[in-house]
């Protein structure tokens, strides 16, 4: 067990990394107009400083021996009841510090980028600051150090997620997918909700550090459950199967926001809580072996809707979807995966954001056209988002010396590790990898024109090229100086821990076999959609195509499971509370209404009949004393 | 003599009373019966006081007599403004005030 | 502690501007509106001034504390007190009072259909705040009887008078619901009058004493009814709901906001002040019963808000859902239910404050219609409205970082410590509350602009000065939830401990680590 270090020095000042970029979610959006000049750069420099900050932090953390690396920071008493004790504290370790760096320099780039992608939308301010309040929400999830904070951040990332997704409201199909984004993270928080709650019921409190110290104590069940239901907070958070069905329409945002939100950070919020329980899924055989399953399967399905699709951001999201499952998948494996579930993260982060922005960049370029059926031949017009895309490319399918080979080659040794079925999966897995990323990149940069008539290709202004060219150096290299100058294994271990077990066969044989697969893969792609022209009108395509680009039936299973029958439980409670309920209570008010009608009628208006009720009634009282007196 | 037979009549009295009030149609008549019928529950009220030695019935039946005086005053505004407005004195003609 | 007489003097002042405000010249509407405004900007001086002398450490369970006998005969005083529980709810009704004031600014003139004079509608708002302040912090239980019932009359005057169309027949209905609610406690508080007589020689309504009743289960169970029915209407609990949605529909928009905000707090109010400490077995051998009325509500409210069609509906229905899960939280006996249900009344009060009145200020900038299928697009001509439209939907579906999921989280782990299905269940009750949410806000906010809609102006410096304290509110609140805490924990141990409830140890401690 790592000691916890009360917050001093410079990480006295870790509430300020949240407090910057909060403040300036504050002044963008509460302002009003008169930020409208000033405001986008004030959110480009309060993510800025976020990331001086956190660098700075990196050093002082590197100073200090591996065990002392733990911070925590106990700014104020938040929610306390009883027992139940939730503090707004702050915790800074190796895993938060990769991810504030993550967060703060990938969002200052894409922040700046966005400087020059936003510049003609009329609501420039509020989308810098819906960036700063997702910069802020990200930082508060994972520099929580219970889970109720957590919890915060996880919301306030999905607010963030839900604004920008939605962020041209006018456009019906945005706001329908921002709603439907934030209804199935909803089903997700429900898992997370559960989970702190059978948390704090088993250990009697909610601080990771408790947690994890009596994790061993409890009983599997228990930890099971747990597992199961953080499991299925990250499938929501990190569109992994069964709540995947949102990522794509999730492209209907901004670009520079699906680098950011959707595929560099929020969407690895789920790796991070498995990471980061970590004590729990070791614990819980079964939990874990969940998670690799459904990473498998969400890695294969987005790998099958990223191939299909024309329109190049939602390829991407398939591509994103099943990245995720590669970090999800690992990060079941145990101690085996977790560090690598991480590095690929990491570099994901970075290549994805560097592909995004420039897919952004080629939109920029094509009239905001998405249909890579139109775009062909780009590489010449737009040269430096061609290298830089070039660069991801390599990444993303795991080419040596680019950092997704490290990353990836890792995490499928890992799984060798574990088991060879699961391992030759992630293999194929990587083949369609190459296969749909090649014909992403023939599509766009290779081939004929397929330009609309009213199209005037250009490269992007060097505010937007100036990120992309930092994300691809990144893309680049990053993979090598994590892994062999970072340390990543010895770094994260003493926080998700760490061990290798021997494989049956060299290392040098899988990173063989993965690359000869990846190639056949790429080879595919190429021949498929380079060397032939490619139609400007999809074709209709195999069954497998046609269901890929339906995002393999999620919505339609979606709506046949669950929406429907809400809404008919909705219609039918609505009918039976207007109907039953209500008829009820308006019968009684009639047939009261109904008595009296009648009963008034013996109000004749003779005053001799009313004197012989009067004695009639008189009578009656007498005679019922007598009897009573009998 | 036995003061139950006090008790007596004043049943008999209020019975014709009663008996007066339904049967009859004539406004001042049924006044009358009522006016009996007040009377009635006097005798009984001064007979019971005997009964019960103390003076508590007598008391009473001065309050009794009070309110009959009052109500003779109201009763008899009300008759004689009817009888005014209807020329009949029938207490079945005013039969307006109903449902 | 001070001598000053507090709550008197905050009952007192409220219902003197009532006075002087119906005594103005009909031919100065604006004086009347200035002269209420002032008024309650002095009692919420006044509230804001008697929350900081609140002892938070103190042991008494009730402070500011002022009895006089009334009708000694019967044991009946006037007697007032705050616990942290009233306390808060005072703060609220205080606070939502000015805001509503401020907001109903132009809505009694602009409307040809209203009966009443403009005068009359703020009169009635400040004697509804006396009443209100009366009735959270009466300590007899026939004092508190009377506030309650007297509170109807001046909620039927503002929806009969100042109602919609529909609007006697709403009146109607609400009245004569809570007076049958009214009934039975009356009935119940006599028998417990009597159970007070017989078991302490001389008859009492003093709550305290009333606490320390030795009380037969079986007469428990009988009296324990009559005051549940009472609250359960008025909070109101699935079955007894109908009459809010006709009433949330009909009213103005600030007559809802007190309706629904303050009075039907008095509902689950009761429930936790009343209904345990007197009725301690009673409650027990009722909590399986209440926990259900209060499951069914919150997914029923939740279903019928999905379809509603009529905005206002829709409001008075997720009202319907938020008090099942406020009921949830004070009936399984944990002391994280119990406080998570008193925030979770505060943060309704502001959420629904801050959705009638937004939706107020848009109906009125559309020929007040609620229907949902005439507006869209909002966001584009009307930004800032909005901006607080989403703020207070977002409150409504209980946000992490927003006050109400301090209180809706804590009564769910509440009831999760207690019966780990039932809170189970509950929790699902999160994701149909954002189905709702966000389809309102979709379909009335974003999309492309109505043409009804189109040229209609955004907030003006009076509707956002009423809508900023509620919105800041909820946020501040949200990340820093502890005055609310500080106050209401020692009143729920204090309850807690008048059910000799105990909470749930954690599994590993209490069996000593493996099982």
């Amino acid at each position: 067990m790592t000691e916890i270090i009360p917050a001093e020095g410079i990480f006295g000042l870790l509430w300020v990394l949240i407090a910057l970029p909060a403040v300036g979610a504050v002044i963008l959006l509460f302002g009003g107009r008169r930020t409208n000049s000033w405001g986008p750069y004030l959110g480009v420099l309060t993510v800025v400083g976020s990331a001086v900050l956190g660098v700075l932090m990196l050093l002082a953390m590197m100073d200090q021996p591996a065990e002392q690396r733990t911070v925590v920071q106990n700014v104020y008493d938040w929610v306390f009841v009883g027992s139940f004790q939730a503090s707004f504290a702050l915790q800074l370790d190796q895993l938060s510090m990769v991810f504030v760096l993550l967060i703060t320099i990938v969002g200052a780039l894409i922040h700046i980028y966005s400087l020059g992608y936003m510049s003609h939308d009329p609501d420039r301010r509020k989308f810098f600051g819906y960036l700063n309040l997702f910069v802020a929400a990200m930082l508060i999830l994972v520099l929580a150090n219970n889970y109720l904070l957590l919890y915060v951040g996880w919301e306030g990332v999905g607010l963030a997620s839900y604004l920008l997704i939605g962020f041209w409201q006018q456009k019906p199909t945005a706001a329908a997918a921002a709603k439907k984004a934030f209804i199935i993270n909803r089903v997700g928080d429900v898992g997370l909700s559960l989970a702190i709650m059978l948390i704090f019921v088993t250990f009697g409190s909610i601080t990771f550090q408790d947690v994890f110290g009596q994790a061993s104590e409890a009983s599997e069940g228990t930890l099971t459950a747990i597992g199961l239901l953080l499991l299925l907070a990250a499938a929501g958070k990190s569109a992994q199967f069964p709540l995947q069905a949102w990522l794509l329409d999730a492209m209907e945002g901004p670009t520079p926001v699906s680098a950011l939100i959707h595929a560099a950070t929020m969407v690895t919020a789920g790796v991070y809580l498995i990471a980061r329980s970590n004590a729990i899924y070791d614990a819980a055989a079964w939990a874990a072996t969940a998670v690799v399953v459904v990473g498998l399967i969400t890695i294969f399905m987005g790998a099958i809707i990223g191939s299909a699709k024309d329109d190049i951001k939602k390829s991407l999201a398939g591509s994103t979807m099943s990245q995720i499952g590669y970090m999800v998948f690992a990060a079941g494996l145990g101690p085996i995966g977790y560090v690598f579930a991480i590095f690929h993260l990491l570099t994901h982060g970075v290549f994805k954001a560097g592909l995004f922005l420039g897919a952004g960049s080629v939109m920029h370029g094509m009239n905001d056209n998405v249909n890579m059926r139109r775009y062909g031949a780009l590489k010449g017009v737009m040269v430096i988002t061609f290298i830089t895309f070039m660069a991801g490319y390599l990444a993303i399918i795991g080419i040596p010396p680019f950092s997704g080979f490290w990353s990836k080659d890792e995490i499928i040794h890992a799984a060798f590790e574990r088991n060879w079925v699961i391992g030759a999966a992630a293999i194929l897995a990587a083949g369609i990898t190459g296969f749909y990323m090649t014909r992403m990149i023939a599509m766009t940069f290779f081939g004929k024109k397929r330009w609309e008539d009213d199209a005037h290709p250009h490269e992007s202004p060097a505010v937007m090229t100036i990120p992309l060219i930092i994300l691809a150096i990144g893309s680049t290299f990053l993979g090598m100086a994590l892994l062999f100058w970072g340390n990543i294994e010895e770094w994260l271990e003493p926080v998700v821990g760490y061990e290798s077990v021997p494989t049956p066969l060299p290392t040098s044989f899988y990173i063989a076999v993965t690359l000869v697969v990846v190639i056949i893969g790429a080879i595919i792609g190429w021949v498929m959609y380079a060397r032939k022209d490619v139609p400007v009108e999809a074709p209709r395509g195999n069954a497998l195509t046609r269901a890929a680009r339906q995002d393999l039936y999620g919505d339609a299973v979606n709506d046949v499971l669950v929406v429907e029958p809400t809404y008919r439980t909705a219609q039918a409670l609505t009918t039976f509370d207007t109907k039953a309920v209500d008829g009820f209570v308006n019968w009684t008010a009639t047939f009261v209404g109904d008595l009296a009608r009648r009963l008034r009628r013996s109000q004749s208006g003779f005053a001799r009949s009313y004197a012989l009720s009067m004695v009639g009634g008189a009578l009656i009282v007498a005679l019922a004393l007598i009897l009573v007196r009998l | 003599m036995n003061p139950a037979n006090y008790v007596l009549l004043s049943a008999l009295l209020f019975s014709i009373g009663a008996i007066g009030v339904l049967v009859r149609r004539n406004a001042i008549i049924v006044f009358m019966s009522v006016e009996l019928m007040l009377n009635a529950a006097n005798l009984a009220f001064v007979a019971f006081a005997r009964m019960n030695g103390n003076l508590d019935g007598q008391v009473v039946a001065f309050f009794v007599m009070v309110v009959a005086a009052a109500e003779v005053v109201v009763g008899l505004a009300i008759i004689v403004t009817i009888f005014r407005t209807r020329r009949s004195a029938s207490i079945d003609e005013p039969n307006l005030l109903k449902y | 502690m001070s001598a000053f007489p507090w709550l008197t003097t905050l009952g007192v002042l409220p219902l003197l501007g009532s006075i002087v405000v119906a005594l103005l010249p009909k031919s100065k509407p604006t004086l009347a509106k200035q002269v209420a405004l002032a008024v309650s900007f002095i009692v919420l001086g006044g509230t804001v001034a008697m929350a900081l002398q609140f002892d938070g450490s103190s042991t008494a369970p009730f402070q500011f504390v002022e009895s006089y006998p009334w009708i000694p005969a019967f044991g009946i005083s006037y007697s007032v007190g705050l616990d942290g529980i009233g306390l808060v709810l005072v703060a609220l009704a205080a606070t939502l009072v000015p805001i509503v004031i401020l907001a109903g600014w132009r809505d009694i003139e602009g409307d040809q259909e209203s009966e009443g004079s403009v005068k009359g509608y703020f009169a009635l708002i400040l004697a509804l705040e006396a009443l209100m302040i009366g009735v959270f912090s009466a300590t007899d239980v026939f004092l508190f009887y009377v506030f309650f019932e007297v509170m109807l009359v001046p909620v039927y005057f503002m929806i009969g008078r100042y109602g919609g169309p529909q609007r006697s027949y709403a009146a109607i209905k609400f009245l004569l619901y809570s007076l049958l609610g009214g009934l039975f406690m009356l009935a119940s508080l006599i028998g417990l009058y009597v159970v007070s007589a017989r078991e302490l020689g001389t008859g009492t309504f003093d709550f305290l004493s009333l606490v320390g009743l030795d009380m037969d289960p079986n007469t428990q169970k009988m009296l324990f009814l009559g005051f549940f029915f009472a609250f359960a209407i008025k909070a109101p609990l699935w079955p007894f709901h109908t009459w809010l949605p006709d009433a949330a529909a009909q009213s103005k928009p600030g007559t809802s906001v007190l309706l629904i905000g303050v009075l039907d707090k008095v509902g689950t109010f009761g429930m936790i002040r009343y209904c345990l400490p007197i009725f301690p077995a009673a409650s027990e051998f009722y909590a399986p019963v209440v926990i259900g009325m209060a499951l069914i509500g919150i997914f029923y409210g939740a279903y019928v808000a999905l379809t509603a069609s009529d905005m206002k509906r829709l409001f008075a229905y997720s009202s319907m859902s938020h008090f099942g899960f406020i009921a949830l939280g004070i009936f399984v006996f944990t002391s994280a239910g119990q406080s998570g249900s008193v925030v979770y009344m505060v943060a309704h009060g502001l959420s629904t404050a801050a959705l009638f009145l937004t939706a107020g200020f848009l109906m009125s900038r559309r020929r007040e219609s609620a229907l949902i299928s005439d507006y869209g697009g909002v966001n584009k001509v009307a930004p800032v409205l909005a901006g607080f439209f989403l703020v207070a939907a977002l409150s409504s579906l209980a946000l992490p970082g927003l006050v109400s999921f301090v209180g809706e989280f804590l009564v769910l782990l509440g009831a999760f410590e207690r019966f780990l299905w039932v809170g189970a269940v509950a929790t699902l009750g999160i994701v149909i509350t954002a189905a709702y949410v966000l389809r309102l806000y979709q379909k009335s906010m974003t999309g492309p602009v109505n043409p009804s809609v189109e040229g209609i102006t955004d907030l003006k410096g009076r509707e956002i000065t009423a809508l900023v304290p509620i919105a800041a509110l909820t946020i501040t609140l949200g990340f820093y939830p502890a005055p609310l805490l500080n106050v209401i924990n020692p009143a729920v141990d204090w309850t807690m401990s008048t059910i000799s409830a105990v909470d749930p140890d954690p599994v590993l401690s209490s069996e000593g680590g493996q099982q």
